[in-house]
């Protein structure tokens, strides 16, 4: 007796399950507007124009946090934004899937590199 | 042949001038997030070297004033301008709001002109 698997599993790169993403492309979104106008108004306020008041900018715990929220708000943002591109412009699933694991891996190297770079692990 | 496998329709028409301003703002939505996309590593690694030490940010600081660097930086702000304020305007439409055709028309154009402020302003700042 064959079965055929396919037929049974669901597809891993069509474009269900969209309201999930939806929803959280929205919620990243108002979390990155909302950090963008502190993050402007703080710069207004402060006006750093010396290395020591950039970094002053950076060495509290609530800007590394909410900066570090940014990033990885961002990341999510842009994963939902490039799986949405990929749906639309292609259309063979093995290149697409390749493009999307691609995308996992580099956005989450980014969220990790701003983590370093905001907690000072930098060489 | 069932409705699954018609072919889609395809309509192609890259004069952009040919569109009404909310297929304008939704593709220049797409073209800058994308770009912001493929620019988050450059943005990363200039606050990286920013934040490394004094030399490096002096070096960043004297990079940052050449004219090139700066065309670009208004290229980049565009970006971050269009994306910010056409997706709020999105943010506006998912609650329903503005859903009429001319409101539409007229909300897709006030995004053109509220970005073409913010770069000019930014413009205006860095030079």
């Amino acid at each position: 007796m064959t079965i055929v698997a396919r037929h049974y599993t669901k597809d891993p790169v069509g474009s269900h399950s969209g309201l999930g993403n939806w929803l959280m492309q929205r919620a990243t979104a108002v979390v990155m507007a909302l950090y963008t106008l502190g993050a402007l108004a703080c710069l207004a306020m402060q006006r750093p124009d010396s290395y020591a008041a950039w970094k002053a900018l950076f060495a509290g715990g609530f800007a590394r946090i909410s900066t570090f929220i940014f990033f990885a708000a961002l990341a999510w943002h842009a994963w939902i934004g490039m799986r949405d591109i990929f749906i639309d412009y292609v259309q063979v699933y093995g290149v697409r899937l390749m493009l999307q694991a691609a995308v996992t891996v580099v956005l989450a190297g980014y969220v990790v590199w701003a983590a370093a770079v905001l907690w000072g692990l930098q060489p | 042949m069932n409705a699954a496998h018609k072919p889609r329709p395809k309509y192609y028409e890259f004069n952009l001038a040919h569109h009404w301003p909310p297929a304008v703002v939704s593709i220049f939505h797409r073209i800058s997030g994308a770009l912001l996309f493929l620019l988050l590593p450059v943005l990363l690694w200039v606050l990286q070297r920013s934040l490394a030490s004094e030399a490096e940010f002096g070096r960043v600081h004297a990079w940052i004033g050449h004219p090139l660097v700066k065309l670009a930086a208004i290229a980049v702000a565009w970006a971050c301008a269009h994306h910010f304020v056409a997706g709020v305007r999105y943010l506006i439409l998912d609650t329903h709001i503005g859903m009429g055709r001319e409101s539409a028309r007229r909300s897709a154009i006030a995004v053109f002109v509220i970005e073409a402020i913010l770069v000019l302003a930014f413009a205006a700042w860095i030079w």
